[in-house]
């Protein structure tokens, strides 16, 4: 009989981000068949009870384990690989899931520098034989199809210098956008969001808070695509520690969990320093301690390795 | 083809002190300033630039500008700066009369190569501090600016792949679009503004095999109508860019006055490119040499410059 203390250690070494590899080998791997065969009749969401007398694994929660095993497999793989592919693979994958997934695009194209962004670009040729903002346009329409090809393609200018008085009155003009209702259908807001370059727009940011009291993208709760624009581009690692919040809670749908791994290995070289500062003091807990609490195994250990490179 | 003969074995440092001279004392020696600088390609020119700045501590475009004047100025400063450079500025004289003169900015962003445009939008920000795409969009409105910003953003896939299928949906998608008279379609916009080139001339190839009719000639409907006229241009400048130029310059000379802004761009961007080819267009065209066609029409050192950057033996 196995014994209530290694069966919950079981469950949970199949839960939550990752594989606990040690006690699948040092409890699992001991068992014999009775032992097995207990576990199996025990857990009636793995196994269902099959008409020809035995117990099946369930489809889907195979399929969910073969993902959990990935988990260190993809984020090794990614974390390998050169930036540009990364991002250009990140793209297309997040284009062909659909709209649920259009958030990646707009991370990317505005979280990046602008020849890292380029690079995105070169690589999405090699791969896929077509300019990403060829293959964006293809899949998306309306409204979110104008800001997202303007996203990917800008090249914004990367120095410091710019005009105070143009970002005031730009600011204003965001502001009278969103009141009126509909900002991402106002050609001026998708003009000052796609071409303006980063220092620009976070003066207007600083701008904006002083017209409407609150911060834009608080005022664009109403609108995910621009509120996601914005953020990413003025304020990003609150942005990540948002998303790498969402992605640790408990019972949150594939996309969101594989977020764990695209943060991690996509900022581990930038400004992972400063994301977990911010989820540290939105969180009150460090973003090790959380992820130690949620992740197993060598896909833990990966992560926490990542995140603690450059202090 | 180029047109322009270069003197290949020139020492930068020599060519640097005979500018000096011909710009020292009373007046200018334009005449030996032609035979120099018509007569280097654009490596060398941006040598002659460097040993000018290191001799005389002096920035030798600076110069010249101080010491020529007029079509004749423009021309030489156009000329000596680095062909991405002055694609930048050619870009930024025509966003700040974007209104006017987008038909610039569309050749800019149309007919050259995605990585030449690349380095002209690098240039542009290193010059003036902002990105092509924002100027562009700061100085225009509507339609006319979604196609702009959207043409001069591209980073166009430059293989020579074609799919068959996909241009002729998309042949048909812009038939419709044009037959709606819905010339401000997304669809066109994406088409023409994110698809490769190849893809793009197998498209229109498709369109006349399918409607009888070019493109072009089917968005000739509504003569003030600056988005058609820039759909014209861009589809002209992606599908037969040489066959552009003619025109631009044919345009530029025929009638009552020259155009000299026109006919000093097509000359002196495409002298190390593909002038020959457009000169024998030209002839073709018109039954007499683009070279004595200019000749009639310019004059002065305005004129010998043009015509040494057109071939002529000294």
């Amino acid at each position: 009989m196995a014994l209530p203390d290694e069966l919950e250690a079981l469950n949970k070494a199949f839960s939550g981000h990752g594989i606990h590899e040690q006690t699948l080998i040092s409890i699992l791997g001991k068992w014999h068949p009775e032992q097995r065969k207990s576990f199996r009749k025990g857990n009636p969401n793995l196994f269902i009870e099959d008409e020809r007398n035995f117990e099946r694994w369930d489809d889907h929660h195979v399929r969910l384990l073969k993902h959990e095993f990935m988990r260190f497999k993809n984020a090794v793989v990614l974390w390998t690989m050169h930036p540009w592919e990364r991002d250009a693979r990140l793209a297309k994958e997040a284009l062909k899931k659909g709209p649920q997934s259009y958030g990646i695009i707009i991370e990317i194209a505005c979280t990046r520098s602008a020849e890292e962004l380029l690079g995105a670009r070169r690589a999405y040729h090699s791969l896929f034989d077509q300019s990403m903002e060829e293959d964006v346009a293809q899949h998306i329409n309306g409204c979110e199809r104008k800001l997202l090809v303007a996203l990917v393609s800008a090249y914004r200018y990367e120095g410091s210098k710019l005009r105070d008085d143009a970002a005031k009155s730009e600011a204003k003009t965001l502001f009278d956008a969103i009141t009126n209702d509909k900002p991402i259908e106002d050609d001026e807001v998708i003009r000052i969001l796609t071409t303006r370059s980063k220092p620009h727009l976070q003066a207007i940011y600083k701008h904006y808070k002083e017209i409407s009291g609150m911060n834009i993208e608080e005022d664009l709760d109403a609108d995910l695509r621009l509120k996601e624009t914005v953020q990413c581009l003025c304020t990003p690692q609150q942005y990540f520690s948002q998303v790498l919040d969402m992605a640790l809670q408990k019972d949150v749908d594939k996309s969101t969990k594989k977020a764990l791994t695209r943060v991690i290995v996509t900022r581990a070289d930038t400004d992972m320093k400063e994301i977990k500062d911010d989820y540290h003091n939105q969180h009150g807990v460090s973003l090790s301690k959380k992820i130690e609490d949620t992740a197993h195994g060598n896909y833990k250990d990966f992560l926490l390795t990542l995140i603690a490179r450059g202090g | 083809m180029a047109t322009i003969i270069v003197a290949e074995d020139a020492s930068v440092h020599e060519d640097a002190q005979a500018l000096r001279n011909a710009c020292q004392g009373w007046g200018t020696d334009e005449k030996a300033i032609i035979k120099i600088l018509g007569h280097r390609n654009a490596t060398q020119r941006k040598q002659i630039r460097q040993a000018y700045e290191e001799l005389y501590e002096e920035d030798l475009v600076k110069r010249l500008e101080n010491e020529l004047s007029g079509d004749f100025e423009k021309a030489v400063y156009r000329w000596i700066l680095d062909p991405a450079d002055r694609d930048a500025v050619l870009a930024n004289v025509a966003v700040r009369k974007a209104e006017s003169n987008y038909h610039v900015i569309i050749e800019i962003s149309c007919i050259l190569s995605p990585e030449e445009l690349l380095v002209v939008r690098r240039a542009y920000q290193s010059r003036y501090k902002r990105s092509l795409e924002e100027d562009v969009a700061a100085h225009t409105t509507g339609d006319l600016r979604q196609l702009l910003v959207a043409l001069v953003s591209a980073y166009r896939y430059d293989g020579h792949e074609v799919n068959e299928r996909l241009a002729k949906s998309e042949a048909d998608i812009l038939h419709d679009a044009i037959k709606d008279k819905a010339f401000n379609h997304e669809e066109v916009t994406r088409i023409l503004s994110t698809r490769s080139k190849t893809q793009l001339r197998a498209i229109f190839n498709r369109y006349k095999d399918e409607h009888d009719t070019s493109i072009t000639k089917n968005l000739s409907g509504d003569p003030h109508s600056d988005l058609q006229k820039a759909l014209r241009t861009a589809i002209r400048c992606i599908n037969d860019p040489k066959k552009y130029f003619e025109k631009l310059v044919r345009n530029a000379i025929k009638g009552v006055g020259t155009d000299e802004e026109a006919l000093t761009r097509v000359i002196v961007t495409r002298a190390e490119r593909d002038l020959n080819g457009i000169k024998e267009l030209y002839y073709q065209r018109n039954s007499v040499s683009l070279d004595h066609a200019v000749a009639k029409e310019t004059s002065g050192d305005y004129k010998a410059f043009l015509l040494t950057l057109l071939g002529k033996e000294d």
